[in-house]
C-alpha cells in the first residue's frame, strides 16, 4: 500500500462526502447514463462508432496532463465538451464515464464509491451543460472556423466550472471539514483558471478533427438539413 | 457501405498514444484543484497525506484498488512507469469504449442510410 505521490490522484476519493449522499449519487448516474444508453444508438453507425471510442481513449490520456495554473495547484482536461462536440452527448457521457471508470478500477484515480459523484459531475452535468452552450452557439460555430474555436471553448470553460458546482453541491450535501463558501470560492475560482487550459484543450482538438475529417464533428454535422430530417422521423 | 477513415483513426490513436506515453511525464506534479480544496487546512508530508490540520481530505479513505498494478498510473509503483500505464490505460479505453460503441451503433444498409433492424 503506497502512499499517494504527485501527479496521480485527480477525482474525489472515497470518504469525502458521507454515504448516504455518495449512494444518492450513485443512482443519478446510473439513472443518467442508462438514459445514455438507450439514447447513443441514434449517433453511433459504422464509422462514428470507432471514433467515439478514440474520443474516450484520447481522453484518457490528456486528462493525465495536469497543467499549472498557480503556484502548487494544477488543473487538467475533464472532456465533456469536447466528447460532446465530436461524438453528440450521449455518447459524449459514455465515454467520459469509461475513463472516470477505468481510472477507478485500474489506476486507483477516483473512489469506488465516488464513481456517482465523480461520474454525475464530469460526465453527465460538465458533458450535457456543455453541449447546451455548444448547441446555443451552433450559429456561430457553422459560420467560420473562428467561430468554431471560439464555440469549442466557451463550452469547455462552462463545462469546466459546472462541473467544479457539482462537487460544491455534493459537499454542500453530504462533506466536511472546510466552510461551504471557502469550498465554493477556492473550486470555482481555481475551475475558472483550469477552464482556460480545458477551453484551449478543447478548441485545438475540435478545430484539429474539423480540418481533417469535419463530418466527424457531430456539433456541426447535425446543422445539416439532411440529418435534421433523419432525426425528425426517428422522434415522430 | 463507405470506406471507413482508417487512416484518420490511426492518426489520433497515435496522438492518444503520445501523449499518454511521452507528453505524460512533463505533466505538473501538483494537485489538482479538488485536491488543492479537499487538502486545503492540512499540513501533507512527504506523501500528501495530510498530518496535521482540518481539512476534507482527512476523511478520504486508502483506495479501494491501490494494491492495483496499474495503481498511481504506474507499472507496479516502479518510478519513470507512468508513460507505459498511459499507454496501457489508452488501448484499454479504446477497445471498453470502442467494443461498447461497436455493440451499440446502428447497422448501415449498403446505400449508407440506416437500416431498421431488431
Amino acid at each position: 500500500m503506497e502512499p499517494h505521490t504527485g501527479l496521480v490522484a485527480m477525482h474525489m476519493s472515497d470518504g469525502i462526502v458521507n454515504a448516504p449522499i455518495s449512494v444518492l449519487f450513485a443512482l443519478i448516474a446510473v439513472l443518467g447514463l442508462a438514459f445514455c444508453v438507450s439514447r447513443a444508438r441514434r449517433d453511433l453507425d459504422d464509422r462514428t462508432a470507432p471514433m467515439a471510442g478514440l474520443v474516450a481513449a484520447f481522453v484518457f490520456a490528456v486528462q493525465m496532463l495536469n497543467f499549472p495554473v498557480l503556484p502548487g495547484v494544477s488543473g487538467h482536461l475533464l472532456g465533456g465538451a469536447l466528447c460532446a462536440i465530436l461524438v453528440g452527448p450521449y455518447v459524449g457521457a459514455l465515454c467520459v464515464s469509461i475513463v472516470l471508470l477505468l481510472q477507478a478500477l485500474l489506476f486507483a484515480d477516483g473512489g469506488l464509491s465516488a464513481l456517482g459523484t465523480n461520474i454525475t459531475n464530469m460526465a453527465l452535468i460538465g458533458t450535457f451543460v456543455g453541449y447546451g452552450v455548444a448547441v446555443a452557439m451552433r450559429r456561430i460555430a457553422t459560420r467560420s472556423r473562428g467561430g468554431l474555436l471560439l464555440t469549442a471553448f466557451v463550452a469547455a470553460w462552462v463545462n469546466t466550472v459546472v462541473a467544479s458546482l457539482g462537487f460544491v453541491l455534493e459537499y454542500a450535501l453530504g462533506g466536511q471539514g472546510l466552510a461551504l463558501g471557502t469550498v465554493f470560492g477556492l473550486m470555482t475560482g481555481f475551475h475558472a483558471l483550469i477552464g482556460i487550459g480545458e477551453g484551449i484543450i478543447t478548441a485545438l482538438t475540435v478545430g484539429a478533427v474539423a480540418a481533417a475529417r469535419p463530418d466527424l464533428v457531430h456539433l456541426t454535422r447535425t446543422s445539416s438539413p439532411s440529418l435534421q430530417i433523419k432525426t425528425t422521423g426517428v422522434r415522430s | 457501405m463507405k470506406r471507413l477513415p482508417l487512416a484518420f483513426y490511426a492518426g489520433c490513436l497515435l496522438v492518444a498514444l503520445l501523449l499518454a506515453g511521452v507528453v505524460s511525464y512533463a505533466a505538473s506534479g501538483s494537485p489538482d484543484g479538488l485536491d488543492a480544496v479537499t487538502q486545503t487546512g492540512c499540513e501533507l508530508d512527504e506523501a500528501g497525506e495530510p498530518v496535521g490540520g482540518t481539512c476534507i481530505a482527512q476523511n478520504a479513505g486508502e483506495h479501494a484498488t491501490a494494491a492495483s498494478p496499474l495503481a498511481d498510473y504506474t507499472v507496479g509503483g516502479a518510478e519513470g512507469t507512468t508513460g507505459v500505464a498511459g499507454v496501457v490505460g489508452v488501448l484499454v479505453t479504446l477497445a471498453v469504449a470502442g467494443g461498447l460503441f461497436w455493440v451499440l451503433r446502428r447497422r448501415s444498409s449498403p446505400s449508407g442510410t440506416p437500416s431498421r433492424v431488431e
